[in-house]
């Protein structure tokens, strides 16, 4: 196949893309941001916090960004309660100038300070008071993606005394969304919605000054808050006026600040890290935002095939060790449990080829994307050794390849 | 061969003809959709007429059943014989203008709304209200009647069975009409908030929680059912989904465990039935190393489905499917109906 013709539409005939090296990218000093994201379930946080262990142990100034972190894990990073501030995390290896803090991001503080740094404390405690206020700072589906990226810019601008950033590297974990994609959807959404032509309806009649388009415009809205007036009754469309009127005031435009997030994150020094389980929904969804990414010009790392079944083994296929389980199990002479040893081995190569099947559609992307494969652990991650352990795989793992082969 | 997975014939009610309406969550990854559908499935099979909603605006009924994107209007997902079994993917959107359509009468007005941006706001952003029109439309397919909307005739649906949002969220989803802070407080939606508590509350409806046995989707699970138990919802079965079979007796699993496991016996053997390989000796001790694992993930697998027994609720196992953890293509919802009875 030609080089011209492959860039044509997807490969026709699939090929192992090219290794994420994880170390050589978070050996990269111009690197200041890594963003873990994918579906839900698929092991996010763990490769997030694996990744900044790492970083930390080969020299980084480190700082990872949690979400929602299972207990155990946010108990062994330190992570007791949830306090919005970064902490060290105890018994890093580090070398040269690396540590690592962690921290657990809580959405309405975050939204709260935000509030707090950017009014007088009578409007900020208005604000907060204030029921859509809560209701949006706390439930609002896109929030906490917005959050995460305010919280991100804010660790950004982290200076210590002698005017260095305190870290060099931040790796954030992004939100359990359904859809990967919400990730770079929310922001942009809910500042859309605060800065959009509903909301300057609505503040119409608040700032109608007498011209005539201004009155139709009123006349409009009233029609518009009528009707809504009616179906959510009166307080709802008073609250939110309150708080878009304040909120207006207070930083000039919620989408500025979206848009600001968005150049952050398409800036240089920002890498994307795609993570996906080897099952068809979540790969179908790494898919998708790979080719997201790469249609807005984001910087793509790689991907991450995390939790895959391996075997050192799997020269030995399922059939013939299946049959030689149902030999051994007939056998006299056999050794007690050789069957089932064989079975164990018969069902694991049947998972790693069926897994196999399902992430091979990743090779099918053109332009080919680096990938990397994590082997699944027989138990949960749940202290900083097994932590450093899945470092270890992500920067060892074999490529996703599109056909058996030796390991 | 392996001992077969004990399934569910000792937990027959999980299909209690007096339960019209079964909401289905479970941690994302737990095939709390599969459940759902094959919940669905195994109802109407008995002769029932079985609405399927999802709300999540994921198409993963259509994805389940092989077939084009499911619309707002209830569509026949799968030929039952002798009973139907429809979908619906119920939009917030869809539902709001459905609301304004019927209370107003606001056809083309409505659509005004929706070009200006109000229907987006109201379902998308104002709080609580997505919620409350999707919750709403479950509520009317369960209480709805063949024919006119009066009158004694029998129910349009014997059972709807709802593929919920996970756990993270389902409280507040189910609880939504409960709130009353920041809500629609007249109107409307307002006063048919009551009733759909209700109905959400009443026997006639059981959430069910899907789970494996992993460490999330248990802890998940537990939050789940307190929650769910402080919000006086009523809970219906744990779904332990995607069992595997035991491959060792106990007392091998205790042997290898111990590392007291016979490697040169085992490596003769490999090479008396010819899978030895060039290296017989680092053959059979990786296979070892494999079955070791494979022991790990036995035991905290077995101190997990203590856990789930704990939490004081019927429980339902599900064998794991060939093919993967998830995605399963339409064969494996019929597998498993057929496994729910």
């Amino acid at each position: 196949m030609s080089p011209r013709k492959a860039r044509a539409g997807a490969r026709a005939v699939p090929v192992a893309g090219p290794r994420l090296d994880v170390d050589a990218l978070l050996d990269e000093k111009s690197l200041r941001v890594v963003v873990c994201c994918g579906s839900g379930g698929v092991g996010k946080t763990t490769v997030a916090a694996a990744l900044a262990l790492r970083a930390a142990e080969r020299g980084r100034r480190t700082v990872v960004l949690t979400i929602d972190p299972a207990r155990r894990l946010a108990q062994s990073l330190g992570l007791t309660e949830l306090d919005n501030t970064p902490r060290p995390v105890q018994g890093v290896r580090a070398t040269g100038e690396g540590f690592l803090d962690a921290m657990m991001l809580d959405m309405k503080r975050t939204f709260d300070e935000v509030v707090e740094a950017h009014a007088t404390p009578e409007k900020a405690a208005q604000m907060l008071a204030n029921p859509f206020y809560q209701a949006l700072s706390s439930s609002f589906a896109g929030t906490q993606e917005y959050m995460a990226m305010e919280k991100l810019g804010q660790l950004r601008g982290v200076v210590d005394t002698d005017g260095r950033p305190r870290w060099d590297l931040i790796v954030v974990d992004t939100p359990p969304s359904r859809s990967a994609l919400d990730f770079l959807d929310a922001p942009e959404r809910l500042g859309s919605f605060l800065d959009g032509r509903l909301i300057r309806l609505l503040l119409a009649p608040a700032k109608a000054g007498g011209r005539a388009y201004v009155r139709v415009l009123s006349t409009i809205a009233g029609g518009v808050t009528g009707v809504m007036n009616r179906v959510l009754g009166a307080q709802v469309l008073t609250d939110v006026q309150t708080f878009v009127a304040a909120f207006d005031t207070m930083f000039g435009g919620f989408r500025e600040r979206a848009q600001a997030t968005y150049a952050l994150l398409a800036s240089e020094g920002t890498s994307f890290v795609v993570v996906a389980a080897p099952e068809p929904d979540a790969v179908r969804e790494a898919g998708f935002f790979v080719e997201r990414l790469q249609a807005e010009g984001m910087p793509l790392a790689g991907v991450v095939v995390n939790r895959a079944t391996v075997s050192t083994e799997q020269a030995l296929d399922c059939e013939t060790a299946m049959a030689a389980a149902k030999a051994a199990a007939v056998d006299d002479d056999a050794h007690d449990g050789t069957s089932e040893v064989l079975w164990v081995h018969a069902r694991r190569v049947r998972r790693l080829e069926a897994e196999r099947q399902v992430a091979a559609r990743l090779t099918r992307l053109n332009p080919p994307v680096p990938t990397v494969v994590a082997p699944a652990r027989p138990l949960d991650v749940t202290d900083l050794d097994s932590l450093r352990a899945v470092g270890e795989d992500l920067a060892t793992g074999p490529v996703v390849s599109p056909r058996a082969s030796a390991p | 061969m392996p001992p077969p997975v004990s399934t569910v014939s000792d937990v027959p009610d999980l299909l209690d003809p007096r339960v019209r309406l079964h909401v289905v969550t479970g941690k994302g990854g737990t095939g709390k959709t599969t459940v759902a559908g094959a919940l669905a499935l195994a109802l109407a099979r008995r002769g029932r007429r079985v609405l399927l909603c999802e709300v999540e605006g994921r198409q993963g009924l259509a994805r389940l059943f092989d077939r084009d994107p499911l619309g707002f209007e209830p569509t026949s997902l799968v030929p039952v014989p002798g009973g139907a079994l429809l979908g619906s993917a119920i939009d917030a959107k869809a539902a709001l203008l459905e609301y304004l359509e019927v209370f107003y009468r606001l056809g083309r007005a409505g659509r005004a709304l929706e070009r200006i941006g109000a229907v987006d706001f109201a379902t998308t952003i104002a709080p609580g209200l997505r919620d409350v029109l999707l919750t709403g439309k479950v509520y009317d397919a369960v209480r709805t009647r063949q024919g006119s909307r009066r009158g004694n005739t029998p129910y349009l649906y014997d059972h709807v069975v709802l593929d919920a949002p996970p756990t993270g969220r389902i409280g507040n989803f189910l609880n939504v009409n409960a709130v009353g802070a920041g809500l629609a407080k007249v109107g409307p939606i307002h006063s048919q908030a009551e009733s759909v508590m209700t109905v959400l509350r009443s026997a006639s409806t059981a959430v069910h929680v899907v789970t494996l046995l992993e460490d999330m989707p248990v802890q998940e699970t537990a939050d789940a059912v307190a929650e769910l138990r402080a919000l006086g919802l009523p809970l219906g079965h744990l779904v332990v989904n995607q069992l595997r079979p035991p491959l060792l007796d106990p007392d091998h699993l205790r042997l290898v465990t111990d590392g007291g496991w016979d490697v040169d016996g085992l490596a003769s053997d490999l090479e008396r039935f010819g899978v030895a390989g060039p290296d017989p000796a680092a053959r059979a001790a990786g296979l070892l190393r494999q079955t070791r694992e494979h022991a790990v993930r036995v035991g905290r697998e077995a101190e997990l489905r203590a856990e789930v027994a704990e939490l004081g609720l019927p429980v339902v196992e599900l064998p794991q499917l060939q093919g993967g953890r998830s995605g399963l293509d339409d064969g494996g919802v019929h597998e498993l109906a057929e496994e729910l009875g």
